[in-house]
């Protein structure tokens, strides 16, 4: 039987050098909303457990000073909700985050643990895909940024080097007229896994598109950032004709497979409906700012 | 609503007994219970879907430190395959077989061996150590598969017509002449549908904790439809006499049938015996989803044959239901019920039992009859659309009612089927609009129940209150039925009733909870239990009075004199009597045990409004009616909770719940994540419509309920989705990708001929 | 392995408790800590039987370690009713019969509790997707909605 020693530490440097020592016997603990259920199954049976619940900049939320974001990677959905602001300027991020399980799994699930929990299928990784985010990591060589769509690497795994551990998630700041929003399609009304997610983030100004990023779960490895979807959307009015092109940008751009939860013509189907109906929401919450 | 209202106790919304401790949490569910120096089982399951054991060396596993005990098909009971052996509906041959593999590993889950430690971890570990000498074998799990010419056996003494096969019977219900029925058909549809296994999902995992004596006295606490039941497999499967054995009902976390057979109590008695400790054992909920039954797969096809005025003149059915592993799906009730609310001239309903590679299936709702009218009641619609008849008017022109034989055999009394359908076509729902891209769909269903075996009794406090003592688990709120019926009879405060279900030491025999029986059958014994303890009471009276018995009458609580002429005393109350019992004759108290009778079939009929999502193929329900002759709600809540729940099921295998294989055979979701029943944002409200008829056989008018609320439900949905889509679906789930595909494929209509 | 020892607050007591490492709080609330109105109906956060609340946030008690509760105040279904006094939610769920075999009832009971105390006038689809996360396999949900709703009507009209 493995031993298994439970460590949750106060600060960073304590947390990283004892993820490192234990190699591939460790595993970071923020909601344990994947970690625990995996435990369970037998399918991962750590050495050590690093609780980083106790770092204070894992679990802090605080506009940066060019009124961008930070969110620490352990935050909760929750506590992301309960935020005075966070919700009114990234809304698809939000809604993203809370989407994952039910209100007990919001309660302590994080977008770090999502993130790296490397599912292609994650909620809240298009969302944060769309919106441009910069993670910050920190490993035994120090500390780095990188776009949040580089951390996965394909199911289950992510680019993060050994000991490196995800610090939080730095969102830019919003130019006017800008908004996000995201949608999965799933079979019930909620507690399914995405059989597609899809998060856009757009800035419009005087009713055209300047800026767009879309980002598209469950139908590949990893999740995808569609730039051709975005290309069809930046410059125009979001009419039939550029939403058009860019659902099928999303289509084109799924490599889906046939799973219990869809199958490739579903999937391949349903990422460009989904790329219409979030564009509205996105348009439509950025024409309010 | 049509409730009785000038009842003080029957048919009021009374709390249940068992309710407090439910809404605290101090309900002893199986698994909340320990027995000082308890330890634990696991179970050791077969990987394979197929697979001959050659051997099972359990050394590596009895060694490790913590292990207690160890147990094999070598300890389980033989029931030798040339003799059948029959428990109710079970053959003991398949049981003692299901319970532990024994030439054979059968489907993945299958358990193979179980061991008692001192911590679960170690009984896990230590299954791990058992190693099993495994023969893989071919194997297959659907009907279609199972059925080919080369498809492997997986009983060799099972033959069909002469030849091998995994056919293990046929069953069939007659009526009339079909060939001569459909030549006079002016039209004809005909249909083949198919379904996938469901489960029934309770939430609860099956859970024991059991404990054995060094002289067999064995106590057995667990989640179970059936006490009786549990003490009956058990002695049959370990050999330990039934006397020996009392069987404790735990409250039990959902059942639906599932819970009507035993997985772990033969083997934790077996591990508490060897190593003379307690065993507990609980399932996970993988273990449920892989090694339990779900009910059958099928496939069907059904041809209805009618005049062009609407009359049904001929009905075929033909029906394969998936047994799993054993002998055993529920083709009775799809060939006996599919065609049942109908008077039909000329009927043939065909069931075969096929069995697979895949867990042998257990009842569930209605067995069988879900399916049954899943096919029939969607073929019905068809027909009424090719005839441009209203859907619940062509049930209503053949409708059956009292004097109309049914094709299963009985002439049915006075029934409820037509008001269900009258209040269907009143209701506010069926005339309700419908918006864009929404459909209203229409179906019935009809389920036999049951009386079968109850005991009850009834003693008086010493204080003047009441203690009914019954014999079946609750799953539905039976004991607050009881507790009204006996208060309303005795005209006393509701609660100064207290209902209890008793153990097999300290009731009498009891049949299954299930059937739709609970209430039916045990209030027929506390009735004539209270009437006896009535008698006695009057006798009393009448003795302190010094008049005949006969002139005093038991009313609103009291003895009273029967009129003026008898005689001018106060009257003597329940509670006055009790004091006065030990010196006026002794306790006052009365048992009943009988196999009681005159349960009738149940009728429902369901309206369903969905709601498309084209682009994404999500119907989601948006309205939902229920209607059904109740007989007599004796507790109208609790029985629309039984439609309520039946409903949600019924949505839940309409739209998304299916077991799904992976290419090696084995079940792909066994957790609630991908098995997919409702949660609470998919369901609308489930309005209830309860049709009182009451059944002139029993003391009360009370008919089953709980298993007619699921049958009609799939039916009405794909219905509704045809009325909103103009599309027509043939199996199910209709699930998001599959409604797509039918959305987006080229104009295919079948035409009725 | 060692067993840890863990310091925390149930229910508004002082508690503490034995448990493995990679014990969760469901197993340490059924095991050492007696305290089994907190069900399993799964163990991988699908059903809600086990739902607690972690300084007042409505939790899956089977996706938390038990060594994680020390230090933080834990509040269980055993803690709703006031001795002998029912809580509102209680009390409803009893009078519109929203419960019938009552495994799921804990779990339901602790999330209505969460969802009145952040929201004292929900929807009915709010209270349907906050709920989400309890299944219920024996009433259809629908008399569960209707008792949230009218307790937090009740409490609405008292306060």
């Amino acid at each position: 039987m493995t031993e298994l020693r439970y460590l949750a530490p106060n600060s960073l440097d304590e947390a990283i050098k004892a993820f490192a020592a234990a190699g591939s016997a460790g595993r970071i603990l923020a909601g344990g909303t994947d970690l625990l259920v995996q435990m369970r199954a037998g399918v991962v049976k750590p050495g050590l457990i690093v609780d980083i619940k106790k770092i204070a900049e894992m679990t802090k939320i605080e506009e940066t000073a060019d009124g961008g974001f930070r969110v620490g990677a352990a935050v909760s959905g929750m506590a992301l909700y309960d935020h005075v602001s966070f919700g009114k300027v990234w809304p698809g991020v939000l809604e993203a985050v809370n989407l994952i399980g039910s209100k007990q799994v919001q309660g302590r699930a994080s977008a770090g643990g999502n993130l790296c929990n490397g599912s292609p299928a994650g909620d809240s990784v298009p969302a944060m895909v769309a919106a441009g985010a910069i993670v910050t990591v920190q490993g035994p060589d120090g500390r780095r940024e990188l776009p949040v769509e580089q951390v996965p690497a394909g199911p289950g795994r992510t680019n993060l080097k050994p000991g490196e551990i995800l610090i939080s998630f730095t969102l830019p700041p919003r130019p006017k007229g800008s908004s996000d929003a995201y949608l999965r399609m799933i079979p019930r009304t909620e507690m399914d896994i995405a059989v597609v997610g899809l998060g856009v983030s757009l800035t419009l100004k005087d009713a055209i598109c300047t800026a767009a990023r879309v980002g598209l779960g469950a139908v590949a490895p990893t999740v995808l950032l569609v730039d051709a979807a975005a290309k069809a959307l930046i410059g125009s009015k979001l009419d039939d004709a550029a939403l058009n092109a860019a659902a099928a940008a999303c289509s084109a751009a799924c490599r889906p497979i046939d799973d219990k939860r869809g199958t490739i013509v579903y999937r391949t189907k349903v990422a460009g409906v989904l790329l219409k109906r979030t564009t509205a929401i996105a348009a439509q919450r950025a024409q309010g700012n | 609503m049509n409730i009785v209202t000038d009842n003080k106790w029957i048919g009021q919304r009374t709390i249940r007994p068992d309710g407090v401790d439910k809404v605290t949490g101090r309900a002893a569910f199986a698994a909340d219970t320990n027995m000082p120096g308890m330890i634990w089982g696991k179970v050791l399951r077969s990987p394979h879907p197929h697979a001959r054991i050659k051997g099972i060396d359990t050394s590596k596993a009895e060694a490790l430190p913590g292990v207690k005990a160890v147990v094999t098909a070598r300890d389980i009971v033989d029931f030798p395959l040339d003799k059948s052996v029959m428990l109710g509906i079970q053959d003991m041959r398949w049981m003692c077989r299901n319970v532990m593999a024994r030439e054979k590993a059968l489907f993945p889950g299958h358990p193979v061996a179980a061991v008692a430690a001192t911590t679960e971890a170690i009984a896990a570990q230590a299954c791990e150590l058992i190693e099993v000498d495994y023969e893989v074998l071919p194997w297959s799990i659907e009907i279609d598969d199972a059925l080919k010419s080369d498809a492997p056996i997986l009983h060799d003494f099972m033959k069909f017509e002469g030849k091998p096969s995994n056919i293990a019977g046929r069953l069939e219900v007659k009526k009339g002449d079909i060939t001569a029925g459909f030549e006079a058909a002016e039209i004809v549809v005909e249909r083949s549908f198919t379904t996938r296994p469901v489960h029934q999902g309770y939430i609860e995992p099956h859970a024991c904790l059991i404990s054995v004596a060094a002289d067999n006295k064995t106590t057995i606490w667990s989640s179970s439809q059936g006490q009786f039941m549990v003490r009956a497999m058990t002695a049959y499967l370990t050999g330990i006499p039934q006397s020996d054995i009392r069987a404790i009902p735990a409250e039990i976390g959902g059942g639906f049938g599932g819970k009507t057979i035993v997985y772990l109590e033969p083997l934790a008695t077996l591990l508490a015996k060897k190593s003379g400790r307690p065993v507990k054992m609980v399932m996970t909920r993988e273990e449920v989803m892989r090694a339990t039954g779900p009910t059958s797969g099928s496939k069907s096809t059904v041809k209805i044959g009618a005049k062009k005025d609407g009359t049904i003149v001929a009905a075929h059915g033909i029906y394969y239901l998936q047994a799993g592993a054993f002998p055993g799906s529920p083709i009775r009730g799809a060939v006996g019920c599919s065609f049942a609310p109908y008077d039909i001239p000329h009927v043939l309903s065909e069931g075969f039992d096929v069995c697979s590679n895949r867990s042998k299936v257990a009842a569930y709702r209605a067995p069988g009859a879900p399916i049954g009218a899943y096919a029939v009641e969607c073929v019905l619609d068809e027909l009424a659309e090719a005839l441009k008849m209203d859907p619940l008017e062509l049930r209503l022109k053949n409708a059956a009612k009292e004097g109309t034989k049914a094709a299963h055999g009985p002439v049915y009394p006075r029934i409820g089927y037509i008001e269900t359908l009258e209040a269907a076509k009143a209701s506010p729902h069926y005339k309700a609009p419908l918006g864009k891209l929404q459909g209203r769909g229409v179906a019935s269903g009809f389920w036999f129940n049951a009386g079968g075996e109850s005991s009850a009794q009834v003693n008086i406090t010493e204080d003047g209150n009441v203690v009914v003592t019954t014999g079946h688990p609750d799953i539905g709120g039976s004991r607050a039925g009881i507790a009204n019926i006996c208060a309303e009879l005795l005209g006393i405060d509701y609660r100064r009733v207290s209902v209890l279900i008793g153990d097999t030491a300290t009731i009498g025999f009891s049949n299954l909870t299930g059937g739709s029986r609970v209430l039916f059958a045990s209030s027929i014994v506390a009735t004539q239990s209270v009437e006896k303890v009535i008698q006695t009471l009057r006798e009393r009276a009448a003795k302190i009075w010094e008049i005949d018995p006969d002139a005093v009458k038991w009313d609103q609580g009291a003895a009273h004199p029967v009129s003026p002429n008898a005689g001018q005393f106060e009257p003597l109350t329940l509670a006055e009597l009790a004091e006065k019992a030990p010196s006026m004759g002794g306790p006052i108290g009365a048992g009943v045990q009988l196999n009681t009778q005159g349960a009738d079939g149940g009728f429902g009929t369901h309206i369903a409004d969905v709601e498309v999502d084209v682009d994404l193929g999500i119907v989601r329900v948006i309205r939902y009616t229920a209607i059904q002759d109740v007989g007599r709600a004796i507790h109208p809540a609790y029985v629309e909770g039984q439609l309520q729940g039946g409903v949600s099921q019924g949505i839940g295998w309409a739209l998304n719940e299916e077991y799904i294989y992976n290419k090696q055979g084995k079940v792909d979701n066994p957790g609630f994540l991908d098995y997919r029943m409702p949660v609470c944002s998919d369901l609308p409200m489930i309005d209830c419509i309860m049709v009182e008829v009451p059944n002139p056989k029993h003391p009360q008018g009370v008919k089953g309920v709980g298993e007619v609320p699921l049958i009609p439900v799939m039916s009405a949905i794909s219905n509704a989705i045809y009325n909103a889509l103009g599309k027509r679906f043939y199996s199910l789930p209709m699930s998001p990708p599959k409604v797509l595909e039918v959305i987006d494929a080229p104009e295919t209509r079948q035409a009725a001929e | 392995m060692a067993k840890v020892h863990v310091t925390t607050t149930i229910n508004g007591e002082p508690s503490e408790f034995l448990c493995e490492p990679n014990d969760t709080m469901l197993d340490a609330l059924r095991g050492p800590l007696g305290l089994t109105g907190s069900k399993e109906g799964c163990a991988s956060g699908d059903c809600g039987a086990c739902s607690i609340t972690v300084d007042d946030r409505l939790v899956c008690s089977c996706l938390m370690l038990a060594v994680e509760s020390e230090g933080h105040q834990i509040s269980t279904i055993e803690g709703m009713a006031k001795g002998d006094r029912l809580h509102p939610l209680q009390q409803k769920f009893l009078e519109m019969a929203a419960l019938q075999c009552g495994i799921c009832t804990s779990g339901m009971l602790v999330a209505s509790d969460a969802l009145l105390k952040r929201n004292s006038n929900p929807s009915e689809e709010e209270v349907r997707f906050w709920l989400a996360g309890n299944l219920c396999r024996c009433t259809g949900y629908d008399k569960i909605v209707r008792a949230v709703m009218e307790t937090a009507a009740d409490m609405r009209a008292t306060n």
